[in-house]
């Protein structure tokens, strides 16, 4: 594996990468630690990599875990598609499970990915042991007070700009840059990162072409959406999470972030349940604060082992 | 004749039926795992314009997306591919086709000229709330197309009410007919039934809404 030409303090590149196939997509997998220690699934969210981990993931392989993560399918070196949804990041989800091993294993997923997680949880009881979820836990949507009339525009708006773009998806290509605008582009997702942290990233997540660097997420995504998607749904299932669970969530709101508080979630926990807030931390937790999440996790695997 | 166009990384055929060379447009969307058919079908044939026929992402003589992830939102897309190539035209789907012509005429209130729902495959999707969570596997060595993938996902998928009523009310409030939406299904899932409510909604054969559409759009209380 090649090393990026920006360092970053505490960071470290995988061990091994591999690649997995869902079902004809070609999913870019990453480990490390010890091969032969016990798996620890590592789950990225929406518009991230698995390299965001090269701070965190170390912290739990050197605690002993053969921590695996992966490439979403359109996000970092992982194929780009024709359809993404959350159905098929289940299944690519269980695609590099089933690569792992046949145990159940412990999941830590951060975000998008802690809810695509959850629900892997809830379908598949048996192949996961215990589940720590970093600020993806759902929260309700605040829904505007607007009149009917103005929610109407507001829609149309919405619909047909979704539809506008989608004409044109398959032309987009990502804006080259410098290593630094992407940085600076990345940083108002990230407003709470460091400009040392997301040049580091840049080196991974962007590829650099003769014309400049371009983040490799594939073009077509775009942030936000629309659908029959309700965050109620998965709130009152979480009751019956049929493993041990820790949350964590960061209390500061930004960008990226869903803006869950522990009291809009604790009534739907299992009884069971850890739920701990940070309130000197915004949606990335692991990067804010990688040592205090990574002992929090060690602390919760070994409890519930 | 077959028309090919893109979606994003997909291709889609587009098939021109009729004879007719001029008129309003009518576009037919098959039902879930159906293609275009090779002649209007009969029911149709009053129609006084052009008739055309979409495949959708994975049916017929579309391409077939790896590795699955199917949305109606997505096909909606599809649907708007077709409209970005023919202008206004008058949709009429059976099944899940009929799902679509009910999202695009919400979404492209002045594109659609009228959404007729009719009855055929991939009617109800899912239900009107998700399930016990599954994760949808097909059978890789199916026959496709029609693609497997579309097959499973799109029979499984979460139709609210409330969802489908608010692209009603959208093309009610948006679209220059008085009665954008034609229900003609006897199959009744939660979501077609919540439609029932809404004003700009009427319930008709499919003969009568073909009659309605095919006329010129009158402007509101003219």
């Amino acid at each position: 594996m090649t090393e990026p030409s920006v360092s970053y303090r505490g960071a470290r590149r995988p061990a091994r990468s591999r690649r997995v196939d869902s079902h004809g997509v070609s999913i870019a997998v990453y480990e490390w630690g010890a091969a032969d220690a016990p798996p620890l699934l590592l789950v990225h969210g929406g518009f991230d990599f698995a390299g965001t981990f090269d701070v965190f993931a170390p912290l739990l392989a050197d605690a002993g875990w053969r921590v695996i993560s992966w490439d979403h399918r359109g996000h970092g070196d992982s194929d780009q598609t024709a359809l993404y949804s959350w159905q098929a990041d289940l299944r690519d989800a269980l695609a590099v499970m089933d690569s792992v091993g046949r145990e159940p294993m412990p999941i830590v997923a951060h975000s998008k990915g802690g809810g695509v997680c959850m629900q892997l949880t809830e379908a598949r009881p048996h192949r996961v042991s215990r589940f720590v979820n970093l600020d993806g836990m759902p929260s309700r949507w605040p829904h505007p007070d607007v009149a009917d009339h103005e929610r109407t525009k507001l829609r149309d708006s919405e619909l047909g700009g979704w539809l506008d773009w989608r004409r044109r998806a398959g032309e987009l290509s990502r804006k080259p840059g410098t290593l630094d605008e992407l940085a600076a582009r990345r940083g108002r997702m990230n407003p709470r990162l460091s400009r040392e942290w997301l040049r580091y990233l840049v080196t991974i997540g962007a590829r650099h072409d003769a014309d400049g660097w371009r983040w490799k997420i594939d073009p077509s995504m775009r942030f936000g959406g629309f659908g029959p998607w309700r965050p109620d749904w998965s709130l009152e299932r979480m009751r019956g999470f049929p493993v041990p669970l820790l949350g964590i969530l960061g209390l500061i709101e930004e960008e990226m972030g869903w803006g869950t508080t522990p009291d809009s979630i604790r009534p739907f926990l299992p009884r069971d349940a850890r739920l701990i807030g940070f309130e000197d931390s915004g949606h990335f937790v692991h990067i804010e604060h990688p040592q205090r999440v990574a002992d929090l996790t060690l602390e919760f695997l070994e409890a519930a082992a | 004749m077959t028309i090919k166009l893109r979606h994003n990384r997909v291709e889609l055929a587009l098939h021109e039926l009729g004879d007719a060379s001029s008129g309003p447009t009518l576009l037919l969307l098959h039902g879930l795992g159906e293609r275009t058919p090779k002649r209007v079908p009969a029911a149709y044939v009053a129609w006084p314009g052009r008739v055309f026929g979409l495949d959708l992402t994975g049916h017929g003589d579309s391409s077939i997306p790896r590795g699955g992830g199917y949305t109606c939102e997505i096909l909606m897309g599809d649907v708007d591919a077709a409209l970005a190539h023919l202008g206004a035209a008058t949709l009429l789907g059976r099944g899940l086709g009929a799902y679509l012509a009910l999202l695009a005429a919400g979404a492209r209130p002045k594109l659609v000229h009228g959404a007729i729902l009719s009855d055929g495959p991939g009617l109800a999707g899912g239900s009107a709330r998700p399930g016990t969570p599954i994760i949808p596997m097909p059978d890789p060595g199916a026959l496709a197309p029609p693609d497997p993938f579309a097959l499973i996902e799109l029979a499984s998928d979460v139709r609210p009410p409330d969802y489908a009523s608010s692209f009603a009310r959208q093309a009610t409030q948006l679209s220059e007919l008085e009665r954008p939406i034609s229900i003609c299904t006897l199959e009744r899932p939660d979501w077609l039934r919540a439609l029932l409510e809404e004003p700009g909604v009427q319930e008709c054969e499919v003969a009568d809404a073909l009659a309605y559409y095919a006329r010129p759009a009158r402007r509101r209380g003219g």
